[in-house]
C-alpha cells in the first residue's frame, strides 16, 4: 500500500475531519474488546486449570488412538511350560477360529519366532530366552529363572520398560510384546478394517473374492436351508464384529427422528404461527402467549425432552422424534410467524375485498407468498436435526449416537466408531446437498 | 375440461386467448397432480416412519401413553420448597425424616468461597456450562473470521484455497460432536475441556459458513479503492471487507452464543461436566425437585442468554430476522 506524504494528509484532514478525528470510543473501542477478550482467556485457562489439564493428558493416547481408527491387531501369546511352548489366540481373533498366519514360524529347534515387522522387529520365543530385535539390535531376554531378565550389560533402549514381572517392549506402531517368565504376549498391528464384510463365523470367512463370487453364483448349497446368496446376505448384515445390520438400523432411525419429528414440528407450528403473527390476529394478547410458548419449547432444550421421554416411553426413535418434534414446534413456529409477518399484505386487501370469506383469504392471499418460505425451512430444520440427532440418541433417545457412545465407552471400538462417523458424513453430506437442490429450485435462486 | 368450458364468454374470445387459456389450466392440473403425488408419497413416508419408529422403540406408544403423565406426575415434589432448596443447597426437613438418601441432601455439593459463603452447586454448574459456551464461541469466532476470508468467493487469494478452506468448514460442521468429546475425553480426561473443544470446533464451522456468506455479500467498490492504491490482500481484508462484516460477524456469533449454551449443556450430559451430567442424573434416577431446580435454572439462564444477546444484536445491526441454525 503506497503512504500518503504530509502535506496531502493535511489536505484530507481538512475535507474529512470526521476520519482522522475520532471519538475515544471509535479509537479505544476494538482495543477495549480484545484486551477484554484477552483477560476473560486468562480467566478461562485459570478457571478450567488449563495448565494442570494439559500436563495430565495423554497426548501419546492421540496417535494410538487415531491409529486404531484405521487398523486392527492380532494378539497371539506363548506359553511356556515345561519343554513345550503353546500358542493361544484370543477368543474372537480377526484370524477366525483357525489362525495360522505365516509371520509366526516354528524353527527346527522348537523354537517360534514372529516377524512383528518384516524381518527388521521380530521376537523369537526359545524355552529360555525371549530374543528380540529390533531398531538394528538384537537383545536377548533370559525368562528362565523368576524374574524376566535383559542378557548383557549394556544400557536398556528408551522403547523397553522392566517391570517388577514383566518386560514390555515398544516396537512403534508395528506393534509391542509383553514378556514375561512363563508368556510372552505380542500384538501385531495392521492396517485396514478387518473382517469388515465377514465375520469369522461365516463360511464365506477369509475367502477371496473370486472364489465367494463364484459360490454365490454357482457353488453348491453351504446351508441346505437357504440359497448362498440368502446366506452372504445374511453373514454380512449380522456380521459379529461389524454389526453392519445394527449400525445402518440405527442410522435409519435418526433419519426417522429427524424426519418424524420435523414433520410433525411444522404441522404443529404451521396453525400456530397464523395466531402468532401480529399482522393475521389482531389479539396481542394470544400473539404474545403463542410467541413465549414457543420460546418455551425452544429453551428447555432437546435434550431434556428427550431425557423426558425416553423415562416416558423407554430408550428408542420415538422419544428421539418426540423430543425433536417439540423443539422444532419452537423453532419452526417462530420461524412461520416471522415469515407470516414479513408478507406483503396488498394480496389479502385484494381477496378481502371480494368478500370472500377468511379461509379463503388465507388460502389465495397468504399462502402463495409463504409456502416457498416455510418448506425452505423445513427442508433446513430437516438437514440441521439430522445434524443434530446423533447427540440426543447418546442420552438414551435411540438412533445411532447410542451406539457411537457405546462404542467410544468400552474404548476398544475405535474402528467400529470411525465407520459409524463415515457413514454419519456420508449421510449428512447427501441430506445437505438434497435439501440445498430443493430448496434452491424452491426459492428460484441457485445457490453456488 | 379447459378454462373456456367454465367460462362461457371465453368461447367467443379470439383463438390466441383460448390457447393461453388452455396452456394455463394444463399447467395448474399438472401442478396439482405434482402436489397430489408429493402429498402422497409424504403420507407414505410418515406412516411407515410412525410404524418403524414404534417397533425400534423400548416401550410402544400407545402402551406407554398413560404413563407419560405417571411421569409427570414423579415430578411433582411432594413439597414445593424442596426445588427452591433443591436451588440453593439448603437442608430439606424431607430427608431427614424417612426418604433420605441422595434425593434430598442438597447440602452435599456446596462450594465454599470463604468462611460461610457458598455457591451454591447448581449455580456452579451452570457457570461452568455457560463458560464452556462463551470460552468456545470466542475460539470458534477467533478461528471462523480468517477462515471465512480464504473460503469467500470474492476475497479468496486462490480458488484451491477456497475449495479446501470450504470442505475443511463442512466436515467440521458435520462431524459429530459427542466423537470429538469423546476421544478428547479420553486424552484429557473427562471434563468441561473435551466439551469445549468439541463445541469449538463445531463452531468455527457453523460460524465460519455463516460469516463466508456475509463476505460474499459485501460491497466490492471499498476493495476496488485498496487495490488501486496497491494493498496487499491482509491490508484488502482489513479495511475494505472487516468493517463491512464485522456488525454482521458479532451478531452471528452472538446468535451461535445462545446455541452453544445448549450445545455445551448436551455435551455436558454425554461426559463433558456443566449442568448437562447432573440433569441427566437427577432424571435418570428419578429426583423430582432436584430435576425441577435444574430445569427452572437452565430455563432462567437460556433465556437471559437469548434476552441478551438479542438487544446486543439489535444495537449491532439493527431489526434482523435471523434464521436458527444448528
Amino acid at each position: 500500500m503506497s503512504v500518503i506524504d504530509a502535506g496531502r494528509m493535511q489536505e484530507i484532514e481538512a475535507r474529512y475531519p470526521e476520519v482522522l478525528h475520532r471519538s475515544f470510543r471509535q479509537r479505544f473501542g476494538a482495543l477495549m474488546i480484545f484486551i477484554g477478550v484477552i483477560l476473560y482467556g486468562i480467566y478461562a485457562v485459570w478457571f478450567f486449570d488449563l495448565p494442570k489439564v494439559i500436563s495430565e493428558a495423554h497426548w501419546e493416547r492421540v496417535g494410538i488412538y487415531l491409529s486404531e481408527w484405521v487398523s486392527y491387531d492380532v494378539q497371539p501369546e506363548f506359553r511356556i511350560s515345561g519343554d513345550k511352548i503353546s500358542i493361544k489366540y484370543p477368543r474372537f481373533s480377526p484370524l477366525g477360529d483357525n489362525p495360522n498366519p505365516d509371520w509366526v514360524k516354528t524353527n527346527p529347534d522348537g523354537s517360534m519366532t514372529v516377524s512383528v515387522s518384516g524381518t527388521s522387529r521380530t521376537v523369537t520365543v526359545t524355552k529360555t530366552q525371549a530374543i528380540v530385535t529390533a531398531h538394528g539390535i538384537t537383545i536377548p531376554i533370559d525368562i528362565a529363572g523368576d524374574v524376566p531378565k535383559i542378557v548383557g550389560s549394556e544400557p536398556v533402549p528408551s522403547w523397553m520398560t522392566v517391570y517388577d514381572d514383566n518386560i514390555v517392549v515398544n516396537l512403534g506402531f508395528a506393534g509391542d510384546a509383553s514378556i514375561s517368565t512363563d508368556r510372552v504376549k505380542i500384538r501385531k498391528r495392521f492396517i485396514g478394517w478387518a473382517n469388515f464384510v465377514f465375520d469369522t463365523h461365516s463360511p464365506f470367512f477369509d475367502k477371496p473374492a473370486s472364489e465367494v463370487i463364484s459360490l454365490i453364483v454357482s457353488g453348491p448349497r453351504l446351508d441346505p436351508a437357504q440359497s448362498n446368496l440368502s446366506l452372504a446376505f445374511d453373514n454380512i448384515w449380522n456380521n459379529g464384529a461389524w454389526q453392519h445390520g445394527d449400525v445402518w438400523t440405527k442410522l435409519f432411525q435418526t433419519i426417522v427422528m429427524a424426519f418424524l419429528g420435523t414433520l410433525l414440528g411444522s404441522l404443529a407450528a404451521f396453525p400456530l404461527a397464523f395466531l402468532a403473527a401480529r399482522n393475521i390476529t389482531p389479539s396481542r394478547l394470544v400473539n404474545q402467549i403463542l410467541k413465549r410458548f414457543f420460546d418455551f419449547l425452544r429453551s428447555v432444550d432437546m435434550l431434556i425432552w428427550a431425557l423426558f421421554l425416553t423415562r416416558a416411553f423407554g430408550p428408542g426413535p420415538l422419544a428421539g422424534s418426540g423430543a425433536i418434534f417439540l423443539t422444532e414446534t419452537g423453532t419452526l413456529g417462530k420461524l412461520y410467524s416471522e415469515g407470516l409477518e414479513n408478507i406483503d399484505n396488498k394480496p389479502r386487501e385484494g381477496v378481502k375485498s371480494t368478500g370472500s370469506p377468511t379461509v379463503l383469504v388465507h388460502r389465495y392471499g397468504i399462502m402463495p407468498q409463504i409456502v416457498p418460505v416455510i418448506v425452505s425451512q423445513t427442508l433446513y430444520q430437516w438437514e440441521s436435526n439430522v445434524r443434530g440427532a446423533t447427540i440426543i440418541g447418546a442420552v438414551g433417545a435411540g438412533g445411532i449416537g447410542l451406539k457411537l457412545w457405546e462404542a467410544m465407552r468400552t474404548n476398544s471400538n475405535w474402528e467400529n466408531v470411525a465407520y459409524m462417523v463415515l457413514l454419519i458424513l456420508i449421510v449428512v453430506f447427501l441430506f445437505d446437498a438434497a435439501s440445498n437442490a430443493l430448496r434452491s429450485r424452491l426459492m428460484g435462486t441457485r445457490v453456488k | 375440461m379447459t378454462i373456456a368450458d367454465t367460462h362461457p364468454n371465453m368461447q367467443s374470445a379470439p383463438q390466441s386467448a383460448k390457447e393461453i387459456g388452455d396452456a394455463w389450466s394444463k399447467m395448474v392440473a399438472k401442478r396439482r397432480l405434482y402436489t397430489g403425488i408429493g402429498l402422497v408419497i409424504l403420507l407414505i413416508a410418515f406412516v411407515s416412519s410412525v410404524r418403524f419408529a414404534d417397533e425400534n422403540n423400548a416401550g410402544h406408544f400407545f402402551d406407554r401413553l398413560p404413563h407419560l403423565f405417571d411421569f409427570l406426575s414423579w415430578l411433582i415434589p411432594k413439597d414445593w420448597a424442596d426445588v427452591y432448596r433443591a436451588l440453593f443447597d439448603l437442608p430439606s426437613p424431607n430427608g431427614a425424616n424417612g426418604a433420605g438418601g441422595e434425593e434430598f441432601n442438597f447440602p452435599l455439593g456446596r462450594v465454599y468461597v470463604w468462611d460461610d459463603f457458598y455457591i451454591p452447586e447448581y449455580f456452579e454448574l451452570m457457570i461452568i456450562t455457560i463458560n464452556v459456551a462463551l470460552v468456545s464461541t470466542i475460539i470458534g469466532f477467533v478461528f471462523a473470521v480468517p477462515l471465512s476470508f480464504f473460503a469467500a468467493r470474492n476475497m479468496s487469494p486462490s480458488n484451491p484455497i477456497r475449495l479446501v478452506t470450504k470442505r475443511i468448514m463442512e466436515l467440521l460442521r458435520a462431524f459429530p460432536e459427542i466423537v470429538i468429546a469423546g476421544l478428547f475425553s479420553a486424552i484429557l480426561s473427562i471434563g468441561p475441556i473435551a466439551a469445549i473443544i468439541a463445541v469449538g470446533l463445531h463452531t468455527i464451522g457453523a460460524l465460519g459458513k455463516l460469516f463466508y456468506e456475509v463476505v460474499e455479500n459485501i460491497d466490492m467498490k471499498p476493495d476496488e479503492g485498496m487495490r488501486a492504491v496497491g494493498a496487499s490482500w491482509s491490508e484488502r481484508v482489513r479495511f475494505a471487507a472487516l468493517p463491512q462484516v464485522l456488525p454482521n460477524f458479532m451478531s452471528y456469533a452472538l446468535l451461535r452464543l445462545e446455541i452453544n449454551v445448549r450445545a455445551s449443556t448436551i455435551i455436558g450430559a454425554v461426559g463433558g461436566g456443566g449442568i448437562g451430567e447432573e440433569l441427566k442424573l437427577a432424571i435418570s434416577r428419578g429426583f423430582g425437585a432436584k430435576t425441577l431446580a435444574l430445569v427452572l435454572l437452565l430455563f432462567l439462564t437460556i433465556i437471559a442468554v437469548d434476552q441478551f444477546s438479542a438487544w446486543l444484536r439489535r444495537r449491532l445491526v439493527g431489526e434482523h430476522a435471523f434464521l436458527l441454525q444448528h
